[in-house]
């Protein structure tokens, strides 16, 4: 039946196009996920994972239909006669499949290459940071660095990861607003966040016309950083730790005084929205977590944006 | 600008503390002080200490003068100014690290920076009132 097959590919465009735009606009401007960022980073991971299978699974179900009736077919015609002659396929089918593969790897290759690029970055900082820095006593993989500015930050490594703070952080907060950054910071290195940072860093990168890859990664970017805040929230009280964000947010960047609105804002430049305001809402106005069935039907939305590209191409 | 090799370091250290441009064989005498030889068990070479130098001016640290004989070699920097590059760099605000690490506070926009002081201000005198 050639006209049911086609029908596959059209599909999966249209999820392709669902996913690049209105879906990743509704979900950047959605409420619940201060409520429970945890699933909306799992959503937010199979947005992207969906996008990009069904991007590559259009062209792929369009550029197989030039070798079979459908494209199960079509692997098994492609696999079973490598002479090509024996397969007339149009040009516009081999040039889908030639585009199909192209875009998985260009895909996979810059994925490596922002780790890659991460991990060599990283070494150098761990380099600098056991140069310029001591440890703080009573305090293992805590190190401070003899600076004025109030700087929190963790650097993560295969091996060893270390939370580096100024020393003008330890004057400027107290000893329960230094335990909430403390923990916040070990929450970004035992949950990893940083892997998920770096695969939409590498997304944003290897599709740098999309507009959506920047939105999302500026969400993710938000939701890890709630996700830390909720286990600072474990060993202090909401106030303490919006306190220590206020306080470390309003000092002057590590810059100096002179420069620092353009030295600071400069990494950011399109940033479409403030980082910290949301982060010191959700402690300060009540925010209860989603309902156990609206939790489950999030999971089942994710489950099925994954499950989709394949079952359309197959199916 | 941290990843200096030990050779290199030292003639860095001898560069910054003389103040001045010096001839490589001149530099290799002075790094045959204590400290140097500490390091390195053997003599230097002239030779070494002109490839650690060409080393040192492609990496931006060292300036030769080529119209004297012997060539002249200068720091770039002050000592001061390349720790404070140093520390710029390790308080993770230089923008190609914003990658490799997570910092508790980002960049901060001034409209923010501000909203946030007079949070912070209304917050402090409720305290004092309330108390």
């Amino acid at each position: 039946m050639p006209g049911a097959v086609p029908a596959a590919a059209l599909a999966l465009s249209a999820l392709a196009v669902a996913l690049a735009w209105p879906l990743p606009i509704l979900l950047s401007r959605a409420r619940w996920p201060a409520r429970s960022p945890a699933l909306a980073l799992v959503l937010w991971q199979s947005i992207a994972l969906a996008g990009g299978l069904s991007m590559i699974g259009a062209l792929l179900g369009f550029g197989l239909l030039g070798f079979g009736a459908n494209p199960l077919d079509g692997i098994r015609s492609l696999t079973g006669n490598l002479d090509a002659a024996a397969v007339p396929a149009p040009f516009v089918h081999v040039f889908a499949l030639a585009a199909a593969l192209l875009l998985a790897g260009h895909l996979l290759l810059n994925l490596a290459a922002t780790f890659l690029r991460a991990e060599v970055q990283r070494r150098r900082h761990h380099h600098l940071v056991a140069l310029l820095s001591e440890p703080l006593a009573d305090r293992p993989g805590t190190r401070v660095i003899d600076s004025a500015a109030p700087v929190a930050y963790c650097l993560p490594g295969a091996l060893t990861s270390a939370t580096v703070l100024s020393r003008g952080l330890l004057t400027l907060l107290d000893a329960d607003q230094l335990r909430a950054v403390v923990a916040h910071e070990r929450a970004h290195l035992l949950q990893r966040h940083h892997l998920v940072l770096l695969a939409f860093k590498s997304w944003r990168s290897a599709l740098p016309w999309f507009p959506i890859a920047t939105r999302a990664e500026t969400a993710v970017g938000l939701l890890v950083e709630m996700l830390a805040d909720d286990q600072a929230r474990r060993q202090v009280d909401d106030r303490t730790l919006a306190m220590a964000i206020a306080l470390v947010g309003s000092a002057p960047g590590p810059t100096g005084s002179d420069d620092a609105p353009d030295a600071t804002s400069f990494a950011w430049p399109d940033h479409p929205f403030d980082l910290l305001t949301p982060r010191l809402r959700r402690l300060v106005v009540a925010t209860p977590r989603l309902a156990a069935h609206q939790s489950l039907g999030v999971l089942a939305a994710a489950a099925g944006l994954l499950a989709l590209p394949t079952l359309l191409l197959l199916g | 600008m941290g990843n200096l090799g030990v050779l290199e370091r030292l003639l860095m250290d001898v560069l910054w503390e003389s103040g001045q441009s010096l001839p490589a064989n001149e530099l290799r005498d002075r790094l045959l002080s204590p400290a140097a030889a500490a390091a390195s068990s053997k003599p230097l070479a002239t030779t070494t200490v002109l490839t650690v130098l060409s080393r040192l001016e492609k990496k931006g640290f060292v300036t030769r003068d080529r119209d004297s004989r012997p060539h002249l070699y200068r720091a770039v920097t002050t000592r001061a100014e390349h720790t404070a590059e140093l520390m710029h760099e390790a308080l993770g605000s230089a923008p190609d690290r914003q990658a490799a690490l997570a910092r508790f506070i980002g960049n901060v926009s001034p409209q923010e920076a501000d909203s946030l002081r007079r949070l912070l201000s209304v917050s402090t005198t409720g305290d004092r009132s309330g108390s």
